[in-house]
């Protein structure tokens, strides 16, 4: 009984070691698998994953409108006050005040990509965005307002 | 077969006619001398750039790529810049001693290079106990590992070299085992002898299961004796920041280094030559045409092929496996190694004595 467990040992012992060395001996004899990109130099054709989290965006159409409703929902959800939103009261033509956004201001050196304002957001104004080439001279320029010069609300989005 | 001798005997002759006896000596061991460093640096260079080169692979990266074409220049730079710093030594650390222990491990090493045969006819020091001297020798660099351990005065640097020494001791064992059942085949400790009794075959091929088993004990053994992953106890990087090298830097770190790597090459060495017939053209038998094709490749090349074949799977291993405890590391020598070594070992004499190797 002895033998037959000291043998089994050497034999499993021999079959997952080999089983790694393929592995690797796979990855040596197919270069094709190199994950490595070449930062710098392939910045042209860098291609970031879909689920980057660079920064924070408020993607604006060809009319220079958001969908922000400045409800402040992503204001609350973030944890260490990266955003602040600055509301106004608009005037419809019926005589109506309501509620608007009139600066999104995003602390771009508070923030940790942690996505909880887009996932907050009821009308999926703010998106992550995939640049991650932040850096500055000045600390004040990482102060960003992300909605446009002029930019209004889109028709429709409440 | 080409063979280098007419080349060492034409220098023998212009140097003893132009020198007298004594002079020619000391020119040779100059030379001698010369071509040992030549080679120790070469290999530093082209092993450690192999070894990144290699590891990148494995683990889906591209390694060393700006120094030079595909990074060629790497190592050569790093040397630079090892040589360029400062060699600090420790306030509490015995200075004699931590100066000294760079040295020994290097000089073990060089010391191995000479009864290794290169090439056909082409041997620093055929001694006709080479093999002996090989197993001799390449464990007093345990002293200098267990000097530069002790003389740190560093916890780290201690444990590891304390370590290492239990390592080397129990894996010499197996290793001497392994070689032993090659001696046992050919009959005989000089290298050259060995490398002629494979002129018609490899041990490897020629010695049937247990000469195959005794290649993988030897190979496992020698990873475990040059302190490499997965038997990478003494540096452990993890526990013991670099182990019995914590408190070097500049050439003495890159002295401990280089001499891991050359002790790579001579275990390597010994191991092609012992199993895969040393500069010795792969020859099956009687097979009289395949065996000539065979002659026309260099035996140099022949040689270094196969020691960098060996090489490269010592990478492979450091490169896959995880490192062992030091429980489990012990339990594979006492446990597993030595009692399959010994009893192939018997089984090899047994086949030794009623001739059934080809």
């Amino acid at each position: 009984m002895f033998i037959k467990d000291y043998i089994s040992d050497v034999y499993k012992a021999a079959k997952s070691l080999l089983t790694g060395m393929k592995t690797t001996g796979y990855y040596f004899t197919h270069p094709k698998e190199i994950v490595t990109e070449q930062y710098p130099d392939n910045r042209d054709t860098l291609k970031m994953a879909e689920r980057f989290r660079g920064e924070v965006i408020m993607p604006h159409d060809e009319n220079n409108e958001h969908a922000c409703t400045g409800c402040t929902a992503c204001e609350l959800a973030c944890p260490n006050a990266t955003i602040k939103v600055i509301t106004k009261f608009d005037i419809s033509p019926e005589g109506k005040k309501k509620k608007a956004l009139d600066t999104f201001v995003y602390h771009l050196e508070l923030c940790t990509m942690c996505g909880l304002c887009v996932e907050a957001c009821p009308t999926s104004a703010i998106k992550m965005g995939n640049n991650f080439e932040h850096s500055v001279f000045d600390r004040s320029k990482l102060l960003k307002t992300l909605n446009n010069e002029g930019s209004k609300i889109r028709e429709g989005v409440e | 077969m080409f063979s280098l001798k007419s080349i060492t005997d034409s220098i023998q002759v212009w140097l003893s006619a132009n020198l007298g006896a004594t002079g020619a000596l000391i020119a040779q061991c100059v030379i001698v001398i010369l071509l040992a460093i030549a080679l120790f640096a070469v290999l530093g260079l082209v092993l450690v750039l192999m070894e990144r080169k290699v590891a990148a692979r494995m683990q889906v990266r591209l390694g060393p790529n700006r120094v030079g074409p595909w990074g060629s220049m790497q190592t050569a730079a790093d040397t630079l810049k090892l040589i360029v710093k400062e060699g600090l030594t420790p306030d509490g650390a015995d200075k004699f001693l931590f100066n000294l222990a760079p040295y020994i491990v290097m000089i073990v090493a060089m010391l191995l290079l000479a009864p290794i045969a290169y090439a056909n006819n082409f041997q620093i020091w055929d001694i006709n106990i080479g093999v002996l001297y090989v197993t001799a020798v390449s464990s007093l660099g345990v002293i200098g590992i267990l000097m530069a351990g002790w003389a740190s005065n560093n916890n780290y640097s201690l444990l590891g070299a304390m370590r290492s020494g239990a390592q080397i001791v129990s894996y010499e064992l197996s290793a001497g085992l392994a070689i032993l059942t090659i001696v046992v085949l050919t009959g005989s400790l000089q290298i050259s002898e060995i490398v002629q009794s494979q002129a018609d075959g490899w041990w490897i091929f020629k010695g049937h299961i247990p000469a195959i088993i005794a290649f993988i004990i030897f190979i496992i053994a020698v990873t475990a004796e040059t302190n490499r992953a997965p038997f990478d106890l003494a540096e452990a990087e993890s526990e013991l920041t670099a182990g019995f090298h914590t408190e070097y830097s500049g050439m003495k770190f890159a002295l401990f280094f280089l001499a891991e790597y050359i002790n790579i090459f001579i275990v390597c060495a010994i191991g092609a030559t012992l199993f895969l017939g040393g500069w010795m053209p792969l020859h099956i038998g009687n097979w009289q045409a395949f065996n000539h094709i065979m002659d026309y490749i260099p035996s140099s090349v022949w040689f270094f092929g196969k020691v960098f074949f060996l090489i490269f799977l010592i990478m492979w291993f450091r490169w896959t496996f995880p490192r062992l405890r030091v429980d489990q590391l012990l339990n594979l020598e006492w446990k597993y190694l030595l009692p399959i070594s010994l009893f192939n070992l018997l089984l090899v004499t047994m086949i030794a004595i009623l001739g059934w190797h080809f």
